[in-house]
């Protein structure tokens, strides 16, 4: 059959590209679809400091240009196409993308989450009009002026003290009255004196003609709503929501098994309810989604994927 | 592609006539140099029909954010030297920027 692979891997972040490796350097005919970037998310962060064995100032970058190498280097392909239909039942999954189809005998997904939308007024016409999701790509515009970053778990935190880099001020906007983000993560933020907070309060609304103009806030125990204007000399200011994920399930859903969330739930081996249909990285319901168990899990669903191959097909 | 600066995109975009598609990105910014092959190839295939420039906004922040560009990846339209249209973000992909094009020629 043309076009057959032993391997499909949807996905090139941490997850995908680990799985890419360990399939093609097991002799696996191996393919890799990403639909823009190679990376997924932790190509938008720029410091990684809890990736084992990484070198000084690994960037997100940095490490997955790194991943791609070492994947090509073993034979994985790479190719980009959005996919907009997958059929996964049979023994022959057939992947289909707004380019090609492809054939395999097992799939790895590896879709991973995006930026949870904070669902307010405003914000998707504003979206890269002063409202961002992707502090590398667009810190440079808010030099000297001011930002806000809502949330506060680790993202938000970071992001913020990333942003302090470039803003004026930057002000975390969070809905409780303390931060969620790790306590070393945390006294950082707090001995940063361009960071400003404002507690138990969530965004109502995103105001502007073109270009983020004011930020509409309401405080969530006294329901006090603040208005809060670009200074005048600036004319405008940032707003960076970093509030969760949201998994990229929407094309699995319907034949596989999620959590409450929208994650796709798999045995320890990333094994799905789908026999030759395996899932890695942080579209998988687990408790912590890092680049270290993404690459993890892209692992052992590769090793994993060989077994069944050779279960199922050589025998 | 035309490499865009603070001191030529008067003359090369806004003094320019026809459809010229300008290609905001930045040194940090990993989506942008994703996308950008594929703007590449949209200025071959277009060639002599509509001029294709790129603009690194490391150096030309306020440049951008006087065209109303705050965010990347950002492709705008211009005709005779006019803003007419624009894809951002999640919505700045090849054939997003061929439909754009495809419209206005």
């Amino acid at each position: 059959m043309e076009n057959l692979y032993d391997v499909v891997i949807i996905g090139a972040g941490p997850a995908g590209l680990a799985a890419g490796l360990y399939s093609a350097r097991a002799k696996m005919k191996t393919l890799i679809l990403e639909k823009d970037k190679a990376g997924g998310q932790i190509v938008t962060t720029n410091e990684v400091a809890n990736y084992p064995g990484s070198i000084d100032d690994a960037t997100g970058p940095s490490l997955v240009a790194r991943m791609v190498e070492q994947a090509e280097s073993f034979g994985a392909e790479r190719k980009k196409d959005e996919i907009v239909k997958v059929e996964l039942q049979d023994k022959i999954k057939v992947v289909t993308g707004e380019k090609d189809v492809y054939k395999a005998k097992v799939v790895i997904i590896a879709t991973g989450a995006s930026p949870r939308y904070l669902g307010v007024p405003g914000e998707r016409e504003l979206t890269g009009k002063g409202v961002s999701y992707c502090a590398t790509c667009d810190a440079d515009f808010f030099t000297d002026l001011e930002v806000y970053v809502i949330g506060g778990g680790d993202t938000a935190v970071e992001e913020a003290m990333y942003l302090t880099k470039f803003a004026r001020k930057v002000t975390v906007v969070h809905r409780r009255d303390e931060l969620r983000a790790a306590k070393s993560i945390r006294e950082k933020a707090f001995n940063n004196e361009k960071m400003a907070f404002i507690w138990d309060s969530v965004v109502e609304e995103i105001k502007g003609d073109g270009i983020v103009e004011k930020l509409v806030l309401k405080n969530k125990k006294t329901g006090e709503i603040t208005e809060i204007d670009a200074p005048e000399e600036d004319g405008t200011f940032g707003i960076f929501p970093f509030v969760g994920y949201i998994p990229k399930s929407e094309l699995f859903k319907d034949f596989l098994e999620t959590d409450k969330g929208g994650y796709l739930i798999t045995d320890p081996d990333m094994k799905t309810a789908v026999p030759g249909v395996f899932a890695a990285g942080d579209i998988r319901h687990k408790s912590l989604r890092q680049v270290v168990t993404a690459v993890a899990d892209g692992a052992i669903a590769a090793v994993q994927a060989e077994k069944y191959i050779e279960n199922t097909f050589e025998n | 592609m035309v490499i865009l600066e603070k001191d030529n995109f008067e003359e090369e975009v806004l003094n320019s006539k026809g459809l010229v598609i300008v290609d905001f990105w930045s040194d940090g910014c990993e989506p942008c140099k994703a996308l950008m092959p594929e703007v590449e190839a949209l200025a071959e295939k277009y060639e002599g029909k509509v001029k294709f420039c790129k603009l690194n906004i490391t150096k030309a922040r306020r440049l951008a954010i006087s065209q109303r560009v705050m965010g990347l990846p950002t492709i705008l339209l211009y005709k005779d030297g006019a803003k007419i249209e624009e894809v951002t973000k999640d919505e700045a992909k090849a054939a997003n920027i061929e439909a754009m094009i495809e419209k206005h020629i």
